[in-house]
């Protein structure tokens, strides 16, 4: 029903700025997010992801570039933008003075909703949370997870159409996390767009369609996860053999069998090869050939773990190419 | 402080009902944004809940009002009035607007602890009038004057004072000072958004309000003071207005008081709400 202008993007920002002081915290964003999709804002603290979250929930006006939401602008229709979205900050965004009841009846209220309705939905919204035996508690004794549960339940009181995650799953035990992935999965079954912000790859990769990296107030990257993976490079194969004495030997062989860069661990035992062509896609294939080779030479693993490029690995190969990049740039500038 | 209170226990959590969720979310239902008072009045109910969950926030607008009373009454009540009683009957209508506008400040701590918290940004996301926020604090403190002043009337009562205006004129005379306070109040409205701690708001609202009060009617008569500090004793707006509410409660009908206190309130208004939504649109 309020879906109705089906075309077009659901945020589309140009160039977007803002800046603290002498820090250009967001420097010339640019962004395109699909409907219907979670689209997965990734970068370290500080990187300017919460800013322009912020930004584009119209609670901070940029001080360059364009936001369109749903094609309408941040800045000069906010009221209209702020119909449709909704956002679940860093921190908790309910009072946690009062209970989980009042809070939702608190924004049904403010979302137009009768006190009989909104007292209704917030029963219903807490049941479904399994929240109901903490409705009547103060949010300040809740734990983490219960926060988290009880803010993403307070962004969508009224289902809206777009959702703000902004790191979601920060200082969350693992249980809680899987948690707070199924609600985003289940939101986003029902056709809500979700912009979230994250530091970890992992979550991105299990939620997001698209992803933009994000790094000192600039995209770095951006596009599918196999595209941003394939960007980075490949996989890589950690093993730990039985005996440390052979591990020369094995790396010797990996580095002639896989042609893969291989690097020892402070473990004796340990040693991580690199696999796959620069995509990532054969990356399993390699793999086990590698332990075919090493089964043939004699040499034992006791265990072995094909891993996904690690955040860390992400970061550097972009960041090491942006500051290249930028370096080069500058060299340009000045001469 | 808090996290030792936390309870860090995922096993008590009941799991999220994905078909319930779907049920929930599928209601795309959209009621018509609330009016400008509706919503005003349910960020005052937020105000009331959150006297509820904490009611020691009533400590300012009861144990210290009645201390002040007891405090000056017996203090100065002989040596300006000849008896306590008899100073009562002048004092307490003054010592109530004094009471009123002091703890007016409040609402500028409140602000300023509030506005740092997260759920500011939800507020601000939301399609309603934006001033709702501010004017429902407004609307949650003046249920807070009318307890102070309930509490001090009933004190004054019981020390001997008689208003000659009755039920009547003591109601017009409150109801002159919450309307006075709630347009003052845009001031620390302000200066909750403007400082950056709490302390710097007390600070400040106590520099303020504590020459305007004394250095008024309040306690003694203007015409006993210095020329030059008669000349700003009577023009200072807390002076019309515990003009004002004293008439009242007295029976009389104090219309050019009663003027500039409501034109005191409407100049507040008009000048500080304006400033106070800048700096919360900004903030």
């Amino acid at each position: 029903m309020h879906r109705t202008d089906t075309s077009g993007p659901a945020i589309e920002t140009a160039g977007l700025v803002k800046v603290f002081g002498e820090t250009r915290a967001v420097d010339g964003v640019d962004l395109t997010v699909p409907r219907g999709t979670v689209y997965g804002v990734l970068g370290p603290n500080g990187a300017g992801k919460t800013t322009t979250v912020k930004m584009l929930a119209t609670l901070l006006r940029p001080d360059g570039g364009e936001a369109h939401v749903f094609g309408r602008d941040v800045v000069r229709e906010a009221d209209k933008v702020r119909s449709r979205v909704s956002l679940t900050g860093q921190y908790a965004s309910v009072d946690e003075d009062l209970t989980g009841t009042e809070n939702l009846i608190l924004l049904g209220r403010l979302l137009g909703h009768r006190h009989q309705a909104a007292a209704a939905r917030a029963a219903q919204l807490l049941e479904a949370f399994g929240l109901t035996e903490a409705a009547g508690k103060q949010v300040k004794n809740y734990s983490g997870g219960m926060r988290r549960r009880i803010d993403i339940a307070a962004s969508i009181l009224n289902t809206p159409d777009l959702l703000f995650l902004d790191e979601p799953t920060t200082g969350l035990d693992p249980r809680s996390r899987n948690q707070v992935w199924d609600i985003v999965r289940a939101v986003v079954a029902q056709g809500t767009t979700v912009l979230l912000t994250t530091q970890y790859l992992d979550e991105a990769d299990q939620l997001a369609s698209r992803i933009a990296v994000i790094d000192k107030g600039k995209v770095i990257a951006e596009g599918t996860k196999g595209e941003l993976k394939a960007s980075v490079g490949a996989g890589s194969v950690h093993l730990r053999l039985r005996e440390a004495d052979q591990r020369q030997q094995a790396v010797d062989l990996l580095a002639r069998a896989l042609d893969a860069q291989v690097q020892l661990e402070p473990d004796p035992v340990a040693l991580t090869a690199r696999v796959g062509n620069g995509s990532g896609e054969q990356a399993a294939e390699q793999a086990s050939r590698a332990l075919g080779e090493l089964a043939r030479a004699g040499i034992t693993v006791d265990n072995f773990a094909l891993g996904q490029p690690s955040l860390d690995e992400v970061f550097l190969a972009l960041t090491d190419r942006t500051a290249a990049a930028s370096a080069d740039s500058k060299e340009g500038v000045a001469a | 402080m808090t996290t030792a209170t936390q309870t860090q226990n995922p096993e008590e959590l009941a799991p999220v009902k994905s078909e319930s969720l779907a049920e929930v979310l599928i209601a795309t239902e959209r009621p018509p944004r609330p009016s400008p008072w509706s919503a005003s009045v349910t960020f005052g109910w937020r105000a009331v809940l959150k006297i509820k969950h904490v009611p020691d926030q009533l400590f300012d607008v009861t144990a210290f009002p009645i201390m002040l009373v007891l405090m000056y009454t017996y203090l100065f009540g002989g040596a300006l009035s000849g008896s306590p009683t008899e100073y009562l009957q002048r004092f307490l209508p003054g010592i109530l607007v004094m009471s009123v506008v002091m703890i007016t400040m409040y609402t500028g701590v409140a602000v300023n602890t509030d506005i740092s918290k997260g759920v500011f940004d939800r507020f601000r996301t939301l399609p309603i009038w934006r001033p709702a926020p501010m004017v429902g604090y407004l609307l949650g403190d003046a249920m807070r004057y009318v307890v102070a002043s309930l509490v001090m009337l009933v004190v004054g009562l019981i020390m001997g004072f008689r208003p000659d205006g009755g039920v009547v004129g003591v109601l017009l005379g409150v109801a002159l000072l919450l309307v006075f306070a709630f347009g003052f109040s845009w001031a620390w409205t302000m200066l909750g958004l403007l400082m950056r701690t709490e302390k710097s708001v007390m600070g400040v609202a106590m520099m303020v309000i504590f020459p305007f009060t004394f250095l008024s009617d309040i306690f003694v008569e203007t015409s006993t003071m210095p020329g030059w500090l008669q000349a700003f004793a009577d023009n200072n707006p807390i002076t019309h207005l515990s003009a004002a509410v004293r008439e009242l409660m007295h029976g009389g009908w104090p219309g050019a008081d009663i003027a500039w206190s409501l034109g005191w309130a409407g100049l507040f208004v008009a000048v500080f709400g304006p400033i106070t939504m800048r700096l919360y649109a900004r903030k």
